[in-house]
């Protein structure tokens, strides 16, 4: 869930009133965010490096508010405030307009060389902005949470911004060897190679976690303006001459990345949160992106999308009785403009390009609940008859454990997941005979394999409470993994009972008891015969090698 | 049997508050436990007796017998009471065997009444008491010179000679001359001395250390003459019962006793309640185990049937794109996720079912826009070890699509699932979840929230609102938050919703039948029951069994703390 945090002040002046911190986090509630902490760049510093560090540092107070994976709308003070305006009926949820430059239209020229490596681009132009130091910090911080969300660490969509003003158009958008790419990146002085640029970013604590989008590949994604400027490099670094300032009055967007529509929705997601300080306000300036394949498309997109959902449907689903003028409203104070039409039972929704979380009738239902306020639907109990019935491995483990506990055994419970060593090694195994399966990015040595027996955990239960009076019993019944090509994953459980006695002196007896009493439990009579059972000498692991 | 019972329960008492148990010393105690093994005192004299130890006080009565005796006969002429110490010196005999006949009629109820009393008092030291005998060195040195003189080597020879010297010398009370032929020489150069150390450390050796100043007997004590004691002795008086003649008590009844009649007019000794019992040796059932066996039972209660979730390796498809999980979706991250290298693919999976949730996610159907993108086979073969349970409950509803007609159904499991997370004390690599699902026509968000109002108010929660929240496979969502009293807020203690339609469609489910599920983690509700801070001690091979013997039944819907006494009698 991804957190935002914006100034308290600058939040309440925008949202027309204050509130007590207490009031916030109950609006927050109701309306699905969190308010998930009160602080100040001050009391961030003090706690990660120190009160030395934080000395003469900003204390205006912060909210830290956590807002939903799929609402990109949310994510800057602006989409906050008017998410919030329009569910509090302060103001109507804008209509955000793409018009055309009265000059020439921006174009962005694709090649067919990005194909292999980032093959898709968008644009859009911000005429006349307005920025102050807020804003543009905002507008900044925007970028930052989009790339870390929706845009998967930069790895689906790279945003770049720039100021217009400093570039000529029509823009390339192509793919070169990285030898052949040369500027100045954001913030250095000096030009570098590409090649360079990666080497130096090595070291970056914000870059080199981009680096292995394209590390490897033959040919960089690169953008350059008709005079052959380099606009940024994406997914790494912008250029320095296009930087966008406070001052930047013309601001050029463009998102490249993997996934088509995503890189539309992060654009519409820009556009529409800070057109809001543009002089047309929510007005946003086309660019024509030029396919490799010659054809032309108009960005950003901003596109508006009509659903019918009948009335009745929501109810049903919510479990409300509401008129369907008042379902209109309720769905209009989430941005969703809402009317009724047609037999006065259905209902229309305009689903702006900022709600791309609206898929299906069923988020616009979730939306209609939300602004109902989940708190005042009426809880009642479904009438669905059924009979309940246990997992027969599950009940039979249940029935046994209590019957381990009386026998006197204590119940342990330790990882399904281990090392290689503990199951083959430590056993005097070969980890090929224990057919077990393995994982592949464990981070340690713990996470391995999953557990082929039960014993090494029991035996590090032991060894961990070594300190308990003797003697030690334990058990435990859970599932060990084995490879299973017969199954549908390759692979599969199978429930273990497993039993320890730690003493000083072996009392091999009582283990021998112990399994007598659990096939007494499960009327299983002891003997060779068939259906009776009889222990033997075992060659496979020889437990003696492996005493501690 | 109730007695004999009892019986064993004093015979092995042990000091409730882990003190030393401190006995007279009679009796020790072969059968005590292990666990709480008994320490031995190393002074009496120096240790409040606790007197709880009633086996042991029966000990006393036969060892200390003469001396238990005479102190009830002296008590008896006393006038208002006596000192056990003083009582001790009369008798000579050493105080302990007085302070055993003390705490053995203790044991016997209201025969006597004690004090406790310290008193300080300054005894001599080993060398103190053979000064107060001999003399100080400087009076020996002194006595030994003649009137002619001794040479200093022949003094310095004399035991008392090194210090005796140089403290006669600085006493003015001899001389040496070193101009004499046979080297230095030394002479006395009064007649006679007074002993004044000698007479001072008599005073102390007759009880009249108090007749020294305050600086005359520290200085003593520096020169490790004098030392101060504390000694602890019982002022005893005669108690509402007392008597001269004890006889002694049963402490058990026997059958013996029974069929001849005599327990009528034996004495028993009183049980000691405020020792101990002996725990039975007796196995236990893990904390986490015995919550999850109450969850169980909670939705046995509410007609739910158990899911197989006995696969821990699980496919891509089952665990995130049947449930409508995009194949970008940051959980399926190689951060998140342990996937698997062997085997590293699913290879079966239900072809027919896979395309439709393929045509779902790349392109939308069943009344979806879809996520529009490029949806690969090979990503939804990945093998993985199951992030969620939810994965078992897709199957399993996969399962009942199949079924015509279709039946409703109520659905549950607990069990464990894997994360490839930071660990953290209260994050571990793997951890339990619970689940609930209810399928059947025409449920509703209300009815999701009456089913998770009954639910939890079997587990003692009453206090229950919902935030709206995201899910990828719920729509709507809501995470369930209840109001905790010790912490004064709403903490969330579930998340639940309705599953999508992306999801149930292309299953095989009726249009009209709606699936709403919750879900919350097993591990949570347990530390706070049992007030366990660190995951590591509940869960994996560094519990501590201790708290493994010690944790008390889990009985969720009752309000936790001890019983009132009145139950408890």
């Amino acid at each position: 869930m991804p957190t935002v945090s914006v100034k308290r002040d600058l939040l309440f002046r925008a949202l027309g009133r204050t509130y007590t911190d207490e009031e916030f986090d109950e609006l927050c509630f109701e309306f699905g965010l969190e308010l998930d902490e009160i602080t100040s760049e001050k009391e961030i510093i003090s706690k990660e490096q120190g009160n030395e560090k934080a000395h003469g540092a900003s204390d205006v107070v912060l909210y830290k508010i956590d807002v939903p994976a799929n609402r990109y709308d949310l994510l800057c003070l602006e989409g906050l405030v008017r998410g919030l305006q329009v569910f509090k009926e302060r103001i109507k949820t804008p209509m955000y307009k793409r018009v055309m430059p009265k000059g020439e239209v921006q174009k962005l020229i694709i090649t067919e060389e990005t194909a292999k490596i980032r093959p898709y681009a968008v644009a859009a132009v911000l005429r006349n902005i307005k920025f102050t130091k807020d804003r543009y910090d905002s507008f900044i911080e925007l970028q930052e949470k989009l790339h870390q969300n929706i845009c998967r660490k930069r790895a689906l969509v790279a945003i770049g911004t720039h100021d217009l003003d400093t570039l000529s158009g029509p823009f390339t958008y192509t793919a070169k060897k990285p030898s052949d790419i040369k500027f100045k990146p954001l913030n250095k002085s000096k030009e570098y190679t590409a090649c360079e640029l990666m080497n130096i970013y090595k070291t970056d604590n914000q870059l080199k976690h981009y680096l292995h989008i394209i590390e490897n590949k033959p040919l960089y994604p690169v953008i350059y303006d008709s005079n052959g400027v380099v606009l940024s490099m994406p997914p790494i670094i912008n250029g320095n001459h296009s930087k966008i300032t406070v001052n930047t009055k013309n601001v050029f967007i463009e998102c490249t990345g993997t996934d088509f529509t995503k890189a539309k929705i992060v654009l519409d997601v820009i556009v529409t949160m800070f057109s809001e300080y543009c002089e047309n306000q929510f007005t946003v300036e086309a660019a024509e992106v030029v396919f490799p394949n010659g054809k032309l498309h108009t960005f950003p997109e901003l596109a508006y999308r009509k659903e019918m959902v009948r009335a009745d449907l929501i109810n049903k689903k919510v479990g409300i009785r509401e008129t369907p003028e008042n379902l209109a409203k309720l769905l209009t104070r989430m941005c969703l403009k809402s009317e009724v039409i047609g037999d006065g039972n259905q209902i229309e929704v305009e689903i702006p390009p900022t709600r791309a979380d609206i898929i299906h009738a069923c988020d616009i239902i979730e939306d209609a609940a939300i602004a109902y306020g989940y708190n005042n639907i009426q809880m009642t109990l479904p009438k669905t008859y059924t009979i309940a019935n246990q997992f027969p491995l599950n009940k039979l483990t249940e029935l046994l454990r209590q019957d381990m506990a009386a026998a006197g055994f204590t119940e342990a419970l330790t990882f399904a997941l281990c090392s290689q060593e503990d199951i083959a090694d430590k056993l005097g195994m070969d980890i090929s005979a224990t057919k077990a399966v393995h994982i592949s990015n464990p981070k340690t040595a713990e996470f391995q394999v999953a557990r082929t027996t039960l014993l090494p955990g029991l035996l590090k239960t032991l060894a961990a409470n070594r300190k308990m009076p003797l003697p030690l019993k334990l058990f435990e019944i859970s599932d060990i993994v084995i490879k299973d090509s017969s199954r549908d994953v390759g692979a599969r459980n199978y429930r273990h009972l497993c039993a320890v006695y730690y003493n000083k002196n072996p009392g091999f007896e009582i283990i021998h008891g112990l399994l007598d009493r659990i096939m007494q439990l499960l009327d299983v009579p002891p003997g060779e015969k068939k259906g009776g059972y009889a222990i033997k000498a075992s060659e496979e692991t020889d437990l003696k090698k492996c005493h501690c | 049997m109730l007695f004999k019972l009892l019986g064993i329960f004093w015979d092995r008492g042990k000091d409730p508050d882990g003190s030393k148990d401190v006995t007279t010393g009679a009796v020790s105690d072969p059968g005590i436990e292990p666990r709480f093994p008994a320490l031995q005192t190393d002074s009496l004299l120096f240790e409040p007796p606790a007197g709880r130890d009633t086996r042991s006080a029966l000990g006393a009565t036969m060892a200390d017998g003469p001396v238990a005796e005479v102190l009830l006969r002296r008590l008896e002429a006393a006038d208002g009471g006596l000192d056990s110490a003083e009582l001790a010196t009369e008798l000579g005999v050493e105080h302990q065997s007085v302070v055993g006949a003390v705490k053995s009629l203790q044991a016997l109820g209201q025969i006597i009444e004690t004090e406790l009393r310290s008193t300080k008092r300054w005894e001599l030291t080993t060398e103190g008491e053979e000064i107060a005998q001999e003399g100080s060195h400087e009076a020996r040195v002194f006595r030994s010179i003649p009137p002619e003189g001794l040479p200093q080597s022949e003094l310095m020879r004399l035991p008392s000679g090194k210090v005796g010297f140089s403290k006669a010398m600085s006493n003015k009370w001899i001389r040496v001359d070193k101009s004499a032929a046979d080297g230095p020489r030394v002479f006395r150069v009064v007649d006679s001395v007074e002993d004044e150390v000698q007479r001072r450390l008599q005073l102390v050796r007759g009880g009249q250390a108090e007749k020294l100043g305050e600086k005359e007997r520290s200085e003593l004590r520096k020169r490790k003459l004098l030392t101060e004691v504390t000694l602890k002795t019982y002022w005893v008086s005669k108690g509402s019962a007392f008597s001269t003649s004890i006889s002694k008590q049963e402490t058990e009844l026997s059958p013996e006793m029974i069929s001849s009649g005599s327990w009528r007019d034996r004495p028993f000794k009183p049980y000691n309640f405020s020792a101990h019992g002996v725990l039975p040796d007796s196995g236990h059932l893990h904390p986490l185990l015995k919550v999850r066996s109450q969850f169980r039972q909670i939705f046995l209660e509410m007609g739910f049937t158990e899911m197989p979730t006995d696969n821990y390796i699980e496919s891509s498809f089952w665990n995130f794109d049947a449930l409508f999980q995009p194949q970008q979706h940051p959980a399926r991250d190689q951060h998140d996720t342990f996937f698997l290298r062997d085997p590293a693919q699913a290879q079966q999976l239900p072809m027919d079912y896979v395309h439709r949730v393929k045509r779902t996610h790349s392109q939308g159907g069943y009344g979806s826009q879809g996520y529009k993108y490029n949806w690969k086979l090979d990503e939804a073969r990945k093998n993985l070890l199951r992030t969620h349970t939810t994965a078992a409950s897709a199957r399993a509803l996969y399962r009942l699509a199949q079924k015509k007609p279709f039946t409703p159904a109520k659905y549950f499991s607990i069990d464990r699932v894997f994360r490839n997370e930071t660990l953290d004390a209260t994050h571990l690599a793997e951890f339990h979840q619970i689940e609930g699902v209810v399928a059947d026509h025409g449920l509703t968000l209300g009815h999701l929230m009456g089913v998770l109002r009954e639910f939890f108010t079997k587990l003692g929660i009453t206090q229950l609102r919902f935030k709206p929240a995201y899910n990828p496979y719920t729509e709507p969502s809501m995470e369930i938050f209840s109001y905790h009293q010790g912490l004064k807020k709403w903490v969330e203690v579930g998340n639940s919703g309705i599953f999508r339609p992306e999801m149930l469609l292309p299953m095989g489910l009726p249009e009209n039948v709606s699936v709403i599920a919750w879900g919350l983690s097993l591990e949570r509700p347990t530390m706070i029951k049992y007030g366990i801070n660190n995951i590591r001690e509940l869960v994996g091979h560094k519990v501590n069994l201790q708290m493994v013997y010690d944790s008390p039944l889990c009985r969720l819907d009752a309000e936790r703390g001890p019983p009132s006494t009145q139950e408890a009698a």
